[in-house]
This record gives C-alpha cells, structure tokens and sequence, in this order.
C-alpha cells in the first residue's frame, strides 16, 4: 500500500530526513518512534504534501501511484489520512460545514453521490460516538477554543468519517490524559481494518498499549535506525533511545 | 484651476436648472440652505489628495465627468424586476428609488401603526414640513465636506422615516435606490433623514443596487437623529455596477441611553468612499459600528468613520474588515474623539484585512483623540494573508485549493455578518458574498 524509498528531505535548508525506507501494507499497523527532533512530523508531513518540504532523493509510491505528484487533497481524496500533531484552529468555519465539503469532496473522487447535510448529520452524529464525541462540538467553528483532548479526539472523529484507506496519526497521544487516551484508542482500535493501513507517530510506548502495533519502526536523525515486533515497543520503553543511537552510527548502511 | 472651474460650473448649470424646476419649488425654508450648500462647495470644489481626509482617495474620475442630474423615469421597470432585492415578509414596507427618485410602482407599502412615517422625503416635505425641518441639513455638515455640500444643494428626494415616542416596529424599513446605469452618465443625490422618538425602534436598510453595468455617480447622504433611550438598527447594502462611482454619508446623532447599530457592507462600485459620523450627544448612549468592504480588479473602497464621544458615560465597538484581491485598493480610517467632558468612555475599533493577491493594497489608519483621562479605549489594525497552516489542513481532508481559500476568506468576514440580527438580512449577503468569492 505504502512504499517509502530512500527519502531524503530537506526542510529551510536543514535535511531532515536522511533517506527513509518503509513499506507498509494494508491491513497493518505500524509504530513510527523516535525522540523529539528525529524527523518524525517531518515525515508525516511529506507524506501529507505539506508545503516548504523540499524532496532530495527517493520515491514514495502509494498503491502504486506516486504520491509525491499528488496535491494535497488529491492525497487525501485517494485516501490518505493525517491527524495533525497540532490541529488547527479556523475560526468561522464550522466542524460540520468542514467535515461535509470534506466528504463530498472525497466521494465524489470516488464517484458516490454527494451526501446532503441531513444524511450527513445522521452519519456524522453516528460516528462521533466512536469518540465520544460531545455533539455541540459539531456546530462550533472547527477546533476553535478546543481543549488539547478535545482536538485530538476532533482528529480521530474526522479519521473515521472520511474512512480513509491509510492513515498517518502524529502524535495523536500527546496531551492526553489517561481517560481521554484511552477514548482516543478505543477509536482508532475501531478503525482498524483488513483494508485500512495505520501509521502511528509517537514519542512514548503508553499509546501503544492501546492500540497494539504489528510493526515498531525507530527513527533516530532522520533514519529508520531499527524495525521490530511489537515488543521493540516496550524495549524502548525501558532502555531508552540512547542505545540506538551508538549503534545507528556504525550500522548506517546496514539497516533498511 | 480652469479645470477645478469647469467641474464646479457643471454642477452650477445644474443647480440653476434644478432650482427652477418643479422639484425644488415650494419650500422656502429649504431654498436659503440648497444656495448656502451650492455657495459652500463652489467655495471649496471637490477635495484634493493634499487634504489629510482624501490623503488616499482620488476623487479626480468623477470631478472630471459632467454628470446630469438623474430624472426618475422608471424606464420599464416593474415590481419583478426588483423582487431579487428584496427581503419579503420582515419588510413592513419598501420604498424604491430610481435614480434618486421615489418610484411608487415599483414601492410595497404595508399599513403602518399610527403616526409613523415611511415615505419619500419629496412627500414629507409637503405634507411633513414640521416633522422635517428641525433635521434636514442639521446635522451633516456640508461646510467642510464637498459630496454633502452637493447633496444638500440637491435635495430633492430620498427618504424620510420618523418614529414617534414609543412605538416599536418590529418589520424592518426597506430603502431600494436602484441606479438604472442606462447610456447617460448621470449623478443622483439621495437624501434620508430617520428620526427615532425617545424610546422608539426601528430597522431600516438602506440597499444601492447597480442594475446595469453603466457608468453613473450616486451621492448620497443619510441622516440619523436618535432620541434618547431609541433603538436604532441600520444597515446599508453597497452594491453599485462595477463602473459607478459611490460617495456617501452617514450622519449619526445619539441621545440620551439610544443604542445605534450601523453595518455597512461594500460590494460595487469603482470608486467609493463612505463617511460614517456618530455624535455621542448624550450620557449612556451605545454605538457599534459593523463593516465590511470587498473588493476587486481595480475597484477602490475607502471607508472614514469618526465615532464622537462628547458626553460621559458612552460605549462604542466597531469591526471593520476588508477582502482586496486583483488590483484593487482600499482605506480605513477610523477617528475616536472622546472628549475632555467624556469621563468613563468605553471604546473599542479593530480594523482587519485580508490581502488575497499580492497588487491588492489598503491603507489602515485608527486614530485616536483623547482629551478625558478616565477612559478606556482600545484600538487596532492587522493586514494579512491567507494562513499556509489553514489552507492545508483543509486541503489535507479533500478540500480543493480554491475551494479552501475561499471557505477561509468567506471565514475571515463571518463575524461581520454573525452580527446582522435580521437572518433574511444576513442570508442576503452571505449568497451575494459567496457568489462574490468564487466568481474569481
């Protein structure tokens, strides 16, 4: 589904990411974990077509497609799915008015009737349960005077109204309390699917206890210093990253 | 200078045509102030970008042009052709105006509650003489400004609504001056005089439609007199044909504990400038003031407003944002004088714009004038552009560019129109604006 190869990227002449490669495949869960620094949104954000990411080498094809030539929305008409480590605030606009243009925009790429705001509100409402989403939250303006918790669980109920094929979630755990992450979680988990490929970006193991990964990637200065199950996972937890990064020196070439 | 005579002397052949002709006859009272404007703005001719208050505004294209007085031949026109203006059921009645001039064919009068007044001012100078003649040309000064100097020689017609003491009217006053924009360059002065009795409320809607792309001069003055503890919610709709010149005053003066809302939203016209005055004349009166220009190609819009804090005690907010885009330009510049008596004002003024290209240009100016020292006063202007982090994520749900600009631009002026309370008002706009914004 998605196949990173040697991506390099530079971002306001620093390279950031130092020749990524990954394959993910659908149906699967993958784990991104690195301290802060690594490369970790800068990934996510190319990956999302975010602007002022200048591509050195490499290719990413998604379902076979190029996914570097695709504008933003035509990503995310095909699929693709990033939940914002910092959703933003559009103030004026409203969740529901938003998440509508978003589906309609999305369906009909994929040559469905468009849906009208009554069928929308019914299929809405439905999925912010997922979430338990507070329902006033649709009318407001889209994350405008949010809590963090609440922004995140905005990003996770939009993942799950647009039902994309593959999902990008970074940092989606940050901020959260313990009873928000779980809620968080819990919506994720039910996104998972046999067609539905996940990539969770994180800086800590705690998600991960949630929602269990089939993949564990570390990514230390802008590589993927060692992939695993997910008991890599909580080998992190407990050594730290300090061990990999002697090691990402003298093996640079190695792993891949 | 021979120039600056010749434009005068146009207006002056007018002014000798019209002062002997059957409109202005008949009011003796009013002659003697119609010479004294002619006489003013012969003196002072149209202003100069040397002058601090014209500073960004050129008003050269239209001295340049002799325009004829308009007459106010219906040319055609029906009840039909202005239904897509109007606002149906909340209006208590409508008066339309063609080119100046009330056209009763094409006005909807409801019954009103005894003693209030909907009607042309060419009516009411007849039959409403006392009504009138404590107002008209009392409170916009036509000694320092050239468009109300001519407006005021010319006054003819336009409107006049008068509220006695403590009625409500609950149904708004709708005011249509449609500007038929036909072969002839043609200039209207409308003249509206609103009168509120202590403790009465009112809506009125003030809409300058272009109904052909022609070239034509609207100048227009409006004058408010708000009682003491009056309601007052006044809206003015500014969409002139892409040619039309628009010049227009809006003269506010606030008795005791009145409240006076004003939103003034600017759509057309090639060059247009608005002046807004609010006289404060009274201890805990309220003015807020909501406005809203959008413009394009190369359109100017300059808005002035100057809220006059005179008496202690007063509340005033104003929101002004502008949507430039092309090459168009735009002014603001808002005055808030509180005066040495004004103790305990509270005034508020935010002026935002949002640049959508990179020729498009404004000029914001707040200026504050404080000669009390226990008062609160806030001011506050922002230029800027489309924000990156906005526009991608929408873009990164679907949503195409275009579409993502222009739901962030519609954004940008929804707290403008959040605060219409009339919805059929508000709905008006919002389509006219969205028609607007994806247009381009």
């Amino acid at each position: 589904m998605l196949e990173i190869r040697n991506l390099r990227v530079r971002v306001e002449g620093n390279e950031i990411l130092h020749g990524i490669n990954l394959s993910v495949r659908q149906g699967e869960v993958h784990a991104i974990m690195g301290p802060n620094g690594s490369g970790k949104s800068t990934l996510a954000k190319v990956l999302a077509g975010r602007e002022g990411y200048e591509v050195l080498e490499g290719r990413v094809l998604y379902e076979g497609k190029d996914l570097l030539a695709m504008a933003p929305e035509i990503r995310a008409r095909e699929g693709l799915f990033l939940g914002f480590q910092y959703p933003v605030e559009i103030p004026g606009v409203s969740n529901m008015y938003f998440l509508k243009a978003a589906l309609n925009a999305i369906r009909k790429h994929r040559g469905l009737d468009e849906l009208d705001a009554m069928d929308f509100i019914v299929y809405a409402k439905q999925r912010m349960k997922l979430v338990e989403m507070e329902e006033s939250l649709i009318n407001r303006a889209v994350n405008e005077g949010f809590s963090g918790g609440e922004k995140k669980r905005n990003e996770v109920f939009q993942m799950a109204v647009l039902e994309p094929k593959l999902a990008i979630l970074d940092e989606t755990d940050s901020g959260l309390d313990i009873d928000a992450l779980k809620i968080v979680a819990q919506g994720v988990n039910a996104m998972r699917g046999a067609d539905r490929a996940i990539i969770l970006v994180t800086h800590y193991q705690r998600l991960l206890n949630h929602i269990v990964p089939d993949k564990v990637h570390v990514l230390l200065d802008g590589k993927i210093v060692k992939s695993g199950g997910k008991d890599l996972a909580l080998e992190l937890e407990d050594k730290g990253y300090g061990w990999l990064d002697e090691g990402a020196e003298k093996h640079q070439t190695v792993i891949s | 200078m021979i120039n600056a005579t010749e434009e005068k002397n146009s207006y002056l052949s007018s002014f000798n045509e019209f002062e002997s002709s059957a409109a202005a006859k008949g009011h003796s009272w009013l002659d003697s102030i119609r010479r004294a404007a002619m006489g003013r703005f012969t003196e002072i001719g149209f202003p100069t970008t040397r002058l601090e208050e014209w500073k960004h505004t050129s008003v050269s294209p239209i001295a340049g042009i002799p325009f004829k007085l308009a007459d106010g031949k219906p040319n055609g026109l029906t009840p039909a052709h202005v239904s897509e203006y109007t606002f149906g059921e909340v209006e208590c009645c409508q008066l339309v105006f063609l080119n100046g001039r009330y056209s009763p064919g094409l006005s909807s009068l409801k019954s009103l509650p005894r003693g209030i007044r909907a009607k042309s001012l060419a009516a009411a100078l007849a039959a409403d003489r006392d009504l009138v003649e404590p107002h008209l040309a009392r409170h916009a000064a036509y000694n320092r400004n050239a468009f109300t100097a001519l407006n005021t020689a010319f006054i003819a017609d336009g409107a006049f609504v008068f509220l006695p003491p403590g009625t409500i009217l609950k149904e708004m006053i709708h005011l249509l001056f449609l500007s038929a924009g036909d072969s002839e360059t043609v200039v209207s002065h409308p003249r509206n005089l609103i009168v509120l009795g202590a403790g009465s409320q009112a809506t009125v809607v003030e809409s300058y439609i272009g109904l052909k792309p022609g070239q034509y001069f609207t100048n227009a003055v409006t004058e408010i007199v708000a009682g003491s503890d009056s309601v007052l919610d006044h809206y003015k709709l500014q969409r002139e044909s892409g040619r039309a010149f628009h010049v227009a005053t809006l003269q506010a003066r606030q008795d005791r504990n009145s409240s006076v809302a004003s939103h003034s939203i600017s759509l057309g016209g090639a060059l247009v400038r608005n002046d807004i005055n609010m006289v404060l004349d009274a201890e805990g009166c309220q003015a807020s003031l909501n406005g809203l220009y959008v413009t394009d190609g190369k359109q100017h819009t300059d808005n002035h407003t100057v809220i006059d804090h005179a008496k202690p005690h007063c509340e005033s907010r104003e929101l002004y944002k502008g949507i430039l885009n092309g090459k168009s330009t735009g002014v603001f510049n808002g005055k808030i004088i509180v005066r040495q008596d004004a103790q305990k004002t509270n005034a508020k003024q935010t002026n935002k714009n949002l640049l959508l290209s990179e020729e498009a240009l404004v000029n914001t100016a707040p200026q504050l004038e404080i000669f009390a020292d226990d008062v609160k006063c806030t001011h506050g202007a922002t230029i800027g552009r489309l924000n990156d982090d906005e526009l991608f994520y929408l873009r990164s749900r679907g949503i195409g560019e275009e579409s993502a600009r222009t739901l962030l631009t519609y954004a940008f002026a929804s707290d403008i129109l959040g605060a219409m309370k009339v919805k059929p008002i508000q709905c008006q706009i919002d389509l006219v604006l969205l028609n607007r914004l994806t247009q381009r």
